[in-house]
């Protein structure tokens, strides 16, 4: 246990907590890049997303390519661009929204998918256009399993920032990084901590956010009782718990 | 590519042991997920707050973990022992709420003619609910094995053997070929356990090869939605 007193001893001490390369500084760095990283790659999968997920076409691509992504070692693609295309945040950034990518992807065509065929059916024959369909009765009711799409993205970014550090750039992994290069570990176990600190603080804002975006008169669905549901319901329904 | 041919050693040694530390918490996280699955399944009140729990698991970033663990299991930095509780953790994470739904997805009208016909909890768990959940359970093992082996070369960064060592290696004398073939090294491996998964699945859930559940298809895509840490 005394590997976490250093760690908190580390922590607390207050030639950590100044100038550009203190806590706060390093904080600020993981947060600005995991913001920029989260921005890019939802302007770009967002709208992809939906768009599978109104037309239903280009869903099994997707799926696909989610399951490739998901197969390569981020930390590998990461060297092997910073060297092809040199070091700094420029390539890694690029590395990181493509990594982002899949889970918001997933999130807006799964939201988009598990809105209800009849509210779809409804909402068209009372005129509605296929645009405003999409936009005052999709989105709004998808929204919550975009934001979880978000929020795991969000939780891949932060824990891929840390091991991009290596790079060498900012961000909390820095700390790590320096930590290991010294043989320091009450500082590499203090930056650990924060790092999952800020996923867990990071993980707790979208969980509110995804309750707080639920649109009125729409239940969660929450599975309330398993056991005595049938399965089919089930399955649409425990798509909506889903998260992160 | 004299590169290839004199390391060609280590290549495949470095894959055969990036396979080995894979297969072992791909397996650990199923063989624990089930049962916890089916109980979080089988009572209301802990289906919420099992899924709460790893779900907070998950949210936890890799190389942090691989760090902390040393100082709670009393293991040395360097033991790769650090990094198998660590994916096992993940693998339960994503595992668990696979299987909470995979046990949610068999129609409850089947466990009660199960129960009717006079199959105890038990053997109804052995001979009904598992075969049934089953479809569900292996596209989930097989997100987890796609996620571990990638996961896995993280420990690389600080010092646990796997092919991510190549990674390293290459980045620091600037070598990309070394790196591309850690890459493709790994996605191998990927592709390999998958095929073997598929093929263990068509084995043991023959039933299934024929028409492919369109609940297969939903579960596979909520646990794509779960992503990798």
């Amino acid at each position: 246990m005394t590997s976490w007193n250093l760690a908190f001893v580390w922590l607390l001490d207050p030639a950590n907590w100044a100038g550009p390369g203190g806590i706060p500084a390093r904080v600020g760095e993981h947060l600005l890049y995991t913001i920029v990283t989260l921005v890019i790659a939802a302007v770009i999968a967002v709208p992809i997303g939906l768009a599978i997920g109104h037309t239903g076409k280009g869903r099994a691509l997707a799926v696909q390519l989610s399951g490739v992504l998901r197969a390569l070692p981020t930390l590998g693609v990461l060297l092997l661009l910073a060297l092809l295309l040199g070091l700094g945040f420029g390539p890694a950034l690029i590395v990181m929204v493509v990594l982002a990518l899949p889970p918001l992807l997933a999130g807006a065509y799964a939201g988009v998918d598990a809105v209800d065929r009849e509210t779809i059916d409804a909402a068209k024959s009372i005129g509605m256009t296929g645009w405003q369909v999409l936009v005052k009765v999709e989105l709004p009711l998808a929204l919550p399993i975009i934001i979880g799409g978000v929020r795991s993205a969000c939780l891949q970014v932060i824990a891929t920032w840390t091991v991009a550090a290596y790079l060498p750039l900012g961000g909390l992994g820095r700390f790590i990084y320096d930590g290991l290069a010294v043989q320091n570990y009450a500082e590499m176990l203090g930056a650990s901590v924060l790092v999952i600190l800020l996923a867990l603080i990071a993980d707790g804002i979208f969980a509110v956010v995804q309750r707080l975006v639920v649109p009125r008169g729409v239940v969660v669905g929450r599975a309330s009782d398993v056991r005595v549901r049938s399965s089919k319901r089930l399955a649409t329904t425990s798509q909506s718990t889903t998260a992160g | 590519m004299n590169w290839l041919v004199e390391n060609a050693g280590q290549i495949w040694e470095l894959t055969l042991v990036h396979a080995a530390l894979s297969a072992v918490p791909i397996v650990v996280g199923f063989v624990l997920a089930i049962p916890v699955g089916w109980l979080a399944n089988r009572y209301h009140a802990s289906r919420g707050t099992v899924l709460a729990i790893v779900g907070l698991l998950y949210a936890i970033p890799s190389l942090p973990l691989f760090i902390a663990l040393p100082s709670l299991l009393g293991t040395r930095i360097l033991d790769p022992v650090n990094i198998e509780v660590a994916l096992s953790l993940y693998a339960l994470a994503i595992m668990v709420r696979t299987a909470s739904d995979a046990f949610a997805s068999v129609d409850v009208d089947i466990l009660l003619s199960a129960t009717a016909v006079g199959f105890s909890t038990w053997r109804r768990f052995w001979y009904v609910e598992l075969p049934l959940a089953g479809p569900v359970l292996l596209s989930g093992i097989r997100v987890v094995s796609v996620s571990t082996i990638s996961l896995l070369s993280v420990g690389s960064v600080i010092g646990v053997t796997s092919l991510g060592y190549f990674f390293i290696d290459g980045f620091q004398r600037d070598f990309p070929l070394e790196i591309l073939v850690g890459i493709i090294g790994t996605v191998v491996i990927a592709v390999v356990f998958d095929l073997v998964l598929a093929a263990v699945g068509r084995l043991l859930l023959p039933w299934t090869s024929r028409a492919v559940g369109r609940q297969r298809g939903r579960a596979a895509e909520r646990t794509q939605l779960a992503g990798a840490a």
